[in-house]
């Protein structure tokens, strides 16, 4: 029988979604190999409420997600945090920086309490995660790496030294050569340093590699009279909920 | 006569969350509404504090669909506030990429969304077995898009390349040449999809409303140009949207609504066909005459057919916009150009593929002091309500099944993004 593999999305842009339907020349190979049983921004049919994989999309931000997730971490044998809101919060958590009730003051006004949200949480905070696509948006190459592995029971091949090593091998320049604070260091690659491949900077979308303070590139970092600490304050963009960014 | 209760929870295929709410008792409807049930996102204050060059970081994270386009409107607001001019390569490139979300974002809502329920579907998923060669039509025609912007911003959600005063790196000459190539490769993909969606049976529906847009003299507007009304046939400079468009909270929605002379407006490829007919791509003329689309069109159902009319016209302009590029003196060396000023008001505005997009920063000493954003869907909440209004009693003798199917079109019809505009959809028949 085929795996049933369901689609959820929380707080978020759905563009992580849009990037499996973006996987084009591999979709319908895919849809022979696995059944989705839900998808909401797809399908209205919903053909089984257990999974055997759950894609998780979003952060966590209101009471009724904390609800949800629940119950779907009951449904499903396996859950994925599916990109950067799931895995570390995205840009969802730059919220939990003021105080929330500013945060819906500014933007609901005198109707602020109608609009409920908790300060921001990935998707490990509340229940447990099998495994993890990271990236703001996720790579197609990672994401049917992690889809692959499922599907062959093997532990997907994630990688755990920084973007300047991929960048490295893309030729750029580097970017701090350029003058412009750069989070590759300490950032698991994964990407092919596809931000400083077009001319920016990579903002840290993939979370932090295991140990930054050993692993990031010193020496690098000494010549351009940085320190790790420096960089790793450029992080609560994406990565705000993290030890360092506090 | 049996009461109603129509509730449909979450609706499908649509981005976002939003229930439909149609209640009747002794066969009248005592209630119709669409509930945003979207978590608030609090985009305008995340953005305050933040330093004038990773402002549209943050913004395109609004909407994967969109991200180009959201990206696009920050990087005009930014630019206007801190008196930024683009060179006329940069101007250029930014609204060729346009033409690809457009194109993207229209085949994913037409093929993908829409198509399913003229035929009887529940999703594309049947489809792909059924009837595999328009499935596989619809994601080549998606991949061009994605080849599109890929080229020239690196990808599509979302964009890296788009950057305050100009692009991180330029396409060099020989990419957008094999550009050019492959985009008219897919010519006859374009002719089949017109082809495809003129075969579809739209239902009969009417109801007189206005019609905001941008509107410019010397195109069909995308990028740029003035806010336009029907109503007022008049168009208001972008730093005065306010006297045109209005917000306001309403207790069945985490998304604001929006009003602009009467008490609702469409937004999106509708209004933008009725406001702009004429200066669609002749190609694209000649699509609105095979789907049967004519200006003024106030059936809601023929969103998904005027979207496929600015597809054609999209696919032509991208090779034309290219072409531009090409026969100019293009430096692909060019640096972004720098701010003249770090403070000030900045109002982007451009028409993104579910309609006007705003976005209006205050810089102090460049960072965000104050943001406000309306965004497409917000604008077109007020029509749906409105439109649920008045379908819901002319087809409250149909079984339950056919309200809610009818229902579900309507709303899907609008293309709506509610993570965006919460910032959309389910019908809740309760």
């Amino acid at each position: 029988m085929k795996p049933k593999v369901a689609f959820f999305s929380f707080t978020s842009c759905e563009g992580c979604q849009l990037m499996f339907l973006n996987l084009e020349d591999e979709l319908l190979n895919l849809l022979g190999a696995v059944e989705i049983v839900k998808f909401r921004e797809a399908m209205k049919e919903v053909t089984s409420d257990e999974y055997d994989v759950a894609f998780i999309e979003g952060s966590i931000t209101t009471h009724s997600d904390i609800e949800r997730i629940k119950s779907i971490r009951e449904k499903t044998k396996i859950l994925v945090a599916f990109g950067a809101c799931a895995t570390i919060g995205g840009i969802n958590a730059i919220k939990n920086f003021q105080p929330l009730e500013d945060v819906r003051k500014y933007v609901y006004g005198e109707r602020w309490d109608f609009y409920d949200t908790v300060p921001t949480m990935q998707v490990d905070q509340v229940v447990k995660v099998d495994a993890a696509i990271h990236g703001c948006p996720v790579s197609k190459k990672e994401m049917l790496e992690v889809i692959t592995s499922l599907l062959l029971g093997k532990t997907p091949n994630i990688p755990d030294y920084p973007v300047c090593v991929e960048c490295k091998l893309a030729e750029n320049v580097c970017v701090f050569d350029k003058g412009m604070m750069c989070l590759g260091p300490v950032t698991r690659a994964g990407c092919g340093a596809l931000c400083p491949s077009y001319g920016n900077k990579c903002i840290g979308c993939r979370g932090l590699i295991t140990d930054p303070n050993t692993n990031a590139q010193k020496d690098l970092l000494e010549e351009k009279g940085l320190s790790v600490a420096e960089v790793l304050k450029e992080f609560r963009m994406f990565d705000g909920l993290s030890e360092v960014s506090k | 006569m049996t009461d109603l209760n129509v509730n449909v929870h979450h609706l499908t295929r649509v981005e976002g969350h939003g229930n439909i709410v149609v209640n009747s008792k002794n066969g009248e409807i005592i209630d119709a509404r669409l509930e945003i049930v979207e978590s608030p996102r609090f985009f305008e204050a995340m953005l305050k504090g933040r330093r004038w060059q990773e402002v549209q970081l943050i913004t395109s994270r609004i909407c994967g669909i969109c991200a180009v386009g959201h990206t696009c409107t920050s990087l005009q607001s930014t630019e206007m506030a801190l008196g930024i001019s683009l060179s006329e390569q940069a101007h250029l490139l930014r609204k060729c990429i346009f033409f690809a979300e457009q194109l993207q974002s229209h085949i994913l809502h037409t093929y993908f969304l829409t198509a399913p329920d003229f035929v009887g579907a529940p999703s594309v998923i049947p489809l792909a077995t059924a009837a595999p060669e328009v499935v596989k039509r619809a994601l080549r025609l998606k991949k061009l898009a994605n080849t599109i912007c890929e080229t020239i911003a690196g990808r599509h959600v979302h964009p890296i390349a788009l950057v305050p005063g100009g692009f991180s790196r330029y396409p060099s000459v020989k990419e957008l040449k094999a550009l050019k190539e492959t985009i008219l490769s897919y010519s006859d993909d374009i002719d089949e999809t017109v082809k495809l969606f003129a075969t579809f049976k739209v239902p009969e529906y009417y109801r007189e409303t206005e019609f905001v847009s941008l509107k410019n003299p010397s195109e069909y507007a995308f990028y740029e140009g003035d806010i336009y009304s029907s109503d007022t046939k008049k168009g208001v400079k972008n730093l005065d949207y306010k006297t045109l468009i209005k917000e306001k909270m309403v207790d069945h929605s985490t998304s604001k609504h929006c009003t602009a002379t009467r008490d609702s407006y469409i937004a999106g490829a509708l209004a933008r066909f009725n406001n702009n007919y004429d200066q669609l791509h002749p190609r694209a003329k000649k699509a609105a005459e095979a789907l049967k689309i004519k200006p003024v069109s106030y059936n809601t159902f023929m969103f998904s057919h005027a979207q496929v009319v600015e597809t054609v016209h999209c696919f032509e302009e991208a090779v034309a916009y290219i072409d531009r590029i090409l026969e100019m003196d293009y430096d692909v060396n060019e640096q972004p150009a720098e701010p003249t000023r770090m403070s000030g008001r900045g109002v982007g505005a451009c028409e993104v593929p579910r309609g006007l997009l705003i976005h209006d920063y205050t810089y102090e000493n460049g960072f965000i002091k104050d943001a406000n954003l309306i965004i497409p869907t917000g604008m077109n909440l007020a029509n749906m309500d409105a439109d649920i209004r008045e379908l819901a009693p002319k087809i409250i003798k149909e079984p339950h099944d056919k309200i809610e199917l009818l229902m579900e079109m309507l709303i899907r019809a609008y293309d709506p993004c509610i993570s965006c505009s919460c910032h959309l959809l389910k019908v809740e028949f309760v």
